[in-house]
Parts: C-alpha cells; sequence; structure tokens
C-alpha cells in the first residue's frame, strides 16, 4: 500500500480519525493569511493555501517552551532544584506542509542534534511528529526552492505526501511512519501503481515548471570566509534593514534561542524562547561591549550564517530552503536572493567600492 | 513493525541525558576577594558527590552557574582539577544574575552545568615553558592553570606569571600569589598600575610593560596564555610579537555572550565557530584568521 487515493469524504473522516491518535496540525486561515494550528475539535486543515506567513517550525520547536520547573520556597526539600516538566508524548501531525518547510527539519536538525550534545525538547518533539506533505501546484513568486536542495514536491523530509487528484488527493507513504498514519486515517483504497506514479510525476512537474526564480550556490563553499565577510557590498544590503526580526522569525531554517527564568510566587520555569541575531541585546555583554553592536553587523551574520558560515560547517548547502518567506515579508524588501547571488559572484579582486544594487 | 528511519530509539542514553539541567550544589563558602568588594569567589560542594566525578574538568573550561528564578550566567571555572571536593568560581558583579549570586549566602542552593567548552591545550603544552600574562579578574582560569601545573611541575619547562591589577587591592587570590611567589619553581611577576602603599615590594606598572622586561624570549617550546580585558591585551600583544612570539603560540580565551553553552543557541559565534564550543581557548593564529566579532 505505497499509493493510496483519498475522496474527499474519506480526507475528512481520516483528519478526524488521526485526533484520537494525534495532535494534529494543519493549516487555518487567520485574517488575510494562513497559519499552522493544531486543529481541535471538528477543525479541518484548510487546504486552500499557498502557504503560511509563519513557517510551521513551532510545531516541534514552540516559540516558547519551558525546560525546567522548580520552586523557590525554602520549606521545600526540593527548592532551587530544577526539574523536567512532565512532557506531552502524544504522537503529532503536520497535515499539508509544504516540501520545503518539511526538508527545513533536517537543516535544523543539524544544529539540535550534534556529535557532542543533544537538545532533547527539539528532538522528543521531532521524533514525535510525522509529517504529511501537500505538494505544492502554484508556487508563489517568491519560491527558489529548486535551487535551495529542495522541490515543490520534494519528499526528503516527509513521512507522506500528498496531491491533488480529481474528486479528493492522492497519497505516497514514504516512511513507515507515515505508511501508519495512513492507515490510522483509514486512508488505504490503493491506486494502481503506474497510474499514481505518472500522476505524481506530473504534477511534480508542471509545479517545478512555474518556478522561475533560481539562486546561484555553487561558489560559496569555495569563497575565503574573510573575503566575503569584508565584502564592500554589507553597507549597502543593510541600508534599509529597520532590524525589525521579522525574517528571522518566520523562517523555517533560523533556529536561535535565548533561555529566561520567570518565576510567580515561588513557582518558577526557565524557559527557551525564539530569539533573533537581528536583535543588538543577541550579543550585548553585561559590561555594554557589544561584538555585533551596528545594524550591518547583524545583516551580515544573518546572511554569513544561512549563506557561508553553515555551507563550511556542515558541508550540506545553504542554511536556506527557498521558501521565500523572508523575501515576500521584509518591510523594506531585502531579498535574500539578490545577496546570495552576490556573495556567489563576490570576487574580491574585481570588486571596487561602487555600491552593488541590493533591491 | 521496525521503528522507522527518522525515529530514535525512546531510551537512548544520549537523549535522556539533557545538557540543559545543572547539577545541583552547595555554596560552602564565600570569599570577598577585593577591596571594592565586585569580585567574589564561590566555592561549590556537589549536593550528589557522583556528580562531582560528572563534572570531570581541565583549566581553561567554563560551566553556567545557574540560579532558579534569575538564570544563567557562563563563568571559568578558578579551581583545579587537582583540587578535590569542591569547585571554585569568581564572579565579578556585573547584572542580573551576578548580582544576585553577590547577594547570596554560604548554605544557599544553585546548579552547575558544565563542563563546557575546550581547556587550554595541556597535551600541546607538556614539556613546553609556558608564560601566562593575565590581567584584572580575568585571571581565574590562569589560577586554575598555575594550580594544575604546580601539581603536575614535572611536565613542564619554565614557568613564568605575569599578573597585574589596578591597585593591590584589586589583585585576586592574594594569599595564593604571596605563597607562589616564595617558591623557586615559578616565575611570579605581580605588578599593579599605582599603589599607594610604601610597603608594596612587587612590581608597579602596565601588564605590557612588565612583560617585554619579565618574559621569557620567544622559542619553539614557549607558549603564553594571555587573559585580560580587551586593552591589556590590545598594548600586550605587540610586545609579544616585538619578543618573536609565534601567533600559534599565543593561546587567548574569550568572553561573547552565551545561553546555552553547548552551540546550539546561535549567539556565541564567531563565523562558524562558536566560542561555547568550539573555543573559548583559541589560538592568536586562529583568531586572525576570524571575524573581529568578540
Ligand atoms: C567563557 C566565559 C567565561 C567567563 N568567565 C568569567 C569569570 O570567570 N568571572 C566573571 O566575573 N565573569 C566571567 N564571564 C563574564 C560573565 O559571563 C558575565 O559578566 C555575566 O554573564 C553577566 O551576567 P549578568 O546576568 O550579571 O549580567 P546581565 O547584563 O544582566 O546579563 C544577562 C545575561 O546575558 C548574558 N551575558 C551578559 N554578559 C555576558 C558576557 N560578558 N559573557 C557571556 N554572557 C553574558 C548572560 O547569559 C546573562 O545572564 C565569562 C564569560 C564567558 C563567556
Ligand atoms: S525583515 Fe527585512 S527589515 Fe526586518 S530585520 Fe529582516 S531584513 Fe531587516
Ligand atoms: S532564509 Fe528566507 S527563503 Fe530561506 S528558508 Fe528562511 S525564510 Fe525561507
Ligand atoms: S552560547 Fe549558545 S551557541 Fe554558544
Amino acid at each position: 500500500m505505497k499509493f493510496v487515493k483519498i475522496d474527499e469524504k474519506q480526507w475528512a473522516e481520516g483528519i478526524g480519525k488521526l485526533k484520537s491518535g494525534y495532535r494534529v496540525f494543519g493549516p487555518v486561515k487567520e485574517g488575510k493569511d494562513h497559519e499552522f494550528r493544531e486543529l481541535t475539535g471538528d477543525a479541518s486543515p484548510d487546504m486552500a493555501f499557498s502557504n503560511t506567513r509563519l513557517s510551521p517550525k513551532s510545531v516541534v520547536y514552540p516559540q516558547s517552551e519551558v525546560m525546567f520547573e522548580y520552586t523557590t520556597d525554602e520549606s521545600r526539600p526540593d527548592h532551587h532544584i530544577l526539574k523536567e516538566p512532565r512532557r506531552d508524548d502524544t504522537p503529532r501531525a503536520v497535515i499539508g506542509i509544504r516540501p520545503c518547510d518539511a526538508l527545513s527539519f533536517l537543516l535544523v536538525r543539524r544544529n539540535f542534534d550534534s556529535p557532542e550534545y543533544k537538545d532533547p525538547y527539539w528532538l522528543r518533539n521531532y521524533e514525535a511528529t510525522t509529517f504529511v506533505g501537500y505538494g505544492c501546484n502554484d508556487p508563489c513568486a517568491t519560491c527558489f526552492c529548486t535551487s535551495a536542495g529542495s522541490a515543490p514536491h520534494d519528499t526528503q523530509g516527509l513521512d507522506a505526501l500528498v496531491v491533488d487528484r480529481d474528486g479528493g488527493y492522492a497519497a505516497k507513504a514514504i516512511t513507515e511512519k507515515g505508511e501508519a498514519l495512513m492507515k490510522a486515517a483509514g486512508w488505504t483504497d490503493a491506486m494502481d501503481e503506474a497510474e499514481a506514479e505518472a500522476l505524481f510525476a506530473d504534477r511534480a512537474a508542471a509545479a517545478e515548471k512555474k518556478i522561475t526564480r533560481q539562486v546561484a550556490t555553487d561558489k560559496l563553499a569555495e569563497k575565503p570566509s574573510m573575503d566575503l565577510y569584508d565584502a564592500p557590498f554589507w553597507e549597502d544590503v543593510a541600508f534599509s534593514c529597520i532590524n525589525c526580526g521579522t525574517c528571522t522569525y518566520l523562517c523555517p531554517t533560523c533556529w536561535c534561542f535565548d533561555i529566561q527564568d520567570e518565576c510567580r510566587g515561588c513557582e518558577g520555569v526557565r524557559t527557551r524562547n525564539w530569539d533573533s541575531c537581528m536583535a543588538p541585546l543577541f550579543t550585548a555583554h553585561g559590561s555594554g561591549h557589544n561584538p555585533r553592536g551596528e545594524k550591518v553587523q547583524r545583516v551580515r551574520q544573518r546572511f554569513m550564517h544561512k549563506l557561508k558560515y553553515y555551507v563550511d560547517k556542515y558541508g550540506e548547502g545553504i542554511q536556506c530552503v527557498g521558501c521565500g518567506r523572508c523575501v515576500r515579508s521584509c518591510p523594506v524588501n531585502i531579498d535574500i536572493r539578490k545577496v546570495c547571488d552576490m556573495m556567489n559572484a563576490y570576487d574580491p579582486e574585481a570588486a571596487n567600492d561602487c555600491a552593488c544594487p541590493t533591491t | 513493525m521496525t521503528a522507522p528511519a527518522r525515529q530514535l530509539d525512546e531510551n537512548r542514553g544520549d537523549i535522556m541525558q539533557n545538557p540543559y539541567r545543572p547539577y545541583p550544589v552547595r555554596i560552602d563558602e564565600i570569599i570577598t576577594e577585593t577591596e571594592d568588594k565586585n569580585l567574589k569567589t564561590f566555592k561549590f560542594v556537589f549536593i550528589d558527590p557522583e556528580d562531582e566525578k560528572r563534572f570531570a574538568y581541565l583549566p581553561g573550561q567554563f560551566a553556567e552557574l545557574s540560579v532558579a528564578g534569575k538564570g544563567e550566567i557562563p563563568i571559568g571555572i578558578a579551581s583545579s582539577p587537582t583540587e578535590k571536593g569542591f569547585v571554585k568560581f569568581t564572579v565579578n558583579k556585573v547584572g542580573l544574575v551576578s548580582s544576585h549570586l553577590h547577594a547570596m549566602k554560604a548554605g544557599d542552593v544553585m546548579g552547575i552545568r558544565g563542563p563546557l567548552g575546550h581547556p587550554y591545550p595541556w597535551e600541546a603544552l607538556k614539556g613546553k615553558n609556558v608564560v601566562i600574562i593575565g590581567g584584572g579578574f580575568a585571571f581565574t582560569t590562569l589560577r586554575s592553570s598555575i594550580i594544575y601545573m604546580l601539581e603536575h611541575r614535572d611536565q613542564f619547562g619554565q614557568i613564568n606569571v605575569i599578573y597585574g591589577a589596578r591597585t593591590p587591592g584589586m589583585l585576586l587570590y592574594v594569599d595564593e600569589l604571596k605563597a607562589w611567589e616564595a617558591r623557586d619553581d615559578i616565575g611570579m611577576h605581580i605588578t599593579v598600575d599605582g599603589a599607594k602603599d610604601p610597603d608594596w615590594k612587587y612590581n608597579v606598572g602596565f601588564v605590557p610593560t612588565i612583560t617585554e622586561q619579565k618574559a621569557p624570549p620567544a622559542d619553539e617550546n614557549t607558549y603564553a596564555i594571555i587573559c585580560g580585558p580587551p586593552i591589556m591585551i590590545k598594548f600586550t600583544q605587540p610586545v609579544l610579537d616585538k619578543l618573536g612570539y609565534g601567533h600559534d603560540r599565543i593561546i587567548m580565551s574569550l568572553e561573547n555572550r552565551m545561553k546555552c553553552g553547548i552551540g546550539m543557541c546561535g549567539r556565541c559565534n564567531i563565523g562558524k565557530d562558536f566560542v561555547c564550543k568550539d573555543g573559548p581557548v583559541f589560538t592568536l593564529a586562529q583568531l586572525n584568521g576570524m571575524p573581529k566579532e568578540y
């Protein structure tokens, strides 16, 4: 049962059935945008979306997450001792995640699952999650997944892939986790293999053809890091940035966080919260000294991290899946695609001090 | 059904071991080190004696001091692994967590998380001459190193220490400094910027100047470990250059703002390296090829 067909009714029933074994997340419309939300009650995913405004990273990596609990009440024997909170082990399912967003978890995993240290919060949530992708038919104008290691029907990060089909969907199990989910949903109506292969291939090819923007990344690895760091274009790239941090919060591949303690009376928690390299406080020392105190240093950090440091550290390409969110939502139209091309083409020998166009 | 490829074994030890969980400790003693009372040394004892073994460290490493309700701060380990039964840290009063620590008392319970980062390169330093150059309160991991080297005295060549503070009252670990000064197997060159005390019998002058006068000549077998405020480092480096120290023989320890201490939260990076996980110890030769973001 690798391929199944799912009609509208089976789809709706399946989502309902899943809720008894999984916490189900899916796209829902909020205001003029879609967001991934937990689908409680009889809520169902709204599949008529291009992509969500925020990435689905919060399913695995909540914006704020309790790491430890403690009491500061000295009459209690365990006062000031940190304890892990009881965690919710219920399997999670994300229905309708776009393939690029699913791939982002594999990129981010390199950070949280290192040879030396494992981040138990991220990993447990990740392992508990089944990713059911939804192949794109109409990529946005800002998408460039095909030159960022992904594709509109890329299955690298997925457990199952769903595509549109007359009168409903066709689904393909990619991992056993995905297969188990399809069974749990009752999506077991086998599809002729050849017919299914053709449908999936056609859909993928049609969508890929619609992606017109590519970025060039082939030369990033070979450029000396300090050449790119010292390149003359950073002032220009950063000029209009207002350091709002939007680009980092909505990016599926941004993972930086802060750790904070919070108490109410004697009961306290240590939480971790998304943070942004765009904020001056991110690197400010207690003494007031700040190694990235200038806006241009922070903008450079964001792009250098994604397009050079990550490339050098892991040798697995750029830290970007080409979802286009940062391009779409930046209030001043800073465009990672242009920066990437500029970095890839940069030659310090040929460079002079003239401003390179950035927007 | 076999486990899907992406699934990890729930009971896998490395996941269950939470790298963010501090070992509970009790404050055993607090020593006010300096006349301005801004520097205090905290001696901690592990509540579970097994944790002391888990916290096996070498000089140059640091730990996160964790105060429930306030947060965590990265602090260099000031004790030496040769000192058993406790660990020591010297903390400057700066902001939220460090000020709270200064208000705590012996007997209080808190946590330490570590050891974190790389130590000084002790394997490479074996059999070599070592000159330690320290300024201000950055002397903490240097204390650890001196005690460690004196305990393993036969493993090192000449040991010289140049350590300066603004005034005699601002020097850390004064009793130990005096005891080292009295030994003949370590060259101590203590200095202050200025001393009103007529009985001050050591050097007067800035660290770079004293370094120029007292540091042994450079050779392949001599390493300098230097820790201090940026201004001291800035003026000491040209002196070491003049003395002919190779940049791969100059070892430094950096301090960037930190949270996780394990290379995950993303804030302490310099280029592709994390000060917490890949440092905090770097040679000057390494730093020369990295952005100046420290
Ligand atoms: C590897 C390393 C070793 C250090 N060793 C020592 C030492 O032996 N003695 C000592 O007094 N100080 C040391 N510091 C500096 C010390 O960590 C800061 O002074 C301290 O974090 C300030 O925290 P705060 O809460 O009092 O200040 P706040 O300004 O309230 O800081 C808030 C938070 O920001 C972070 N932070 C702020 N400044 C720094 C900083 N300079 N470095 C790292 N994180 C910072 C901490 O997470 C801190 O909790 C070291 C720093 C590093 C990175
Ligand atoms: S979204 Fe645009 S303006 Fe805002 S921080 Fe990012 S690059 Fe700067
Ligand atoms: S950097 Fe921009 S395009 Fe790339 S993954 Fe992040 S939000 Fe998407
Ligand atoms: S302190 Fe978090 S990455 Fe170094």
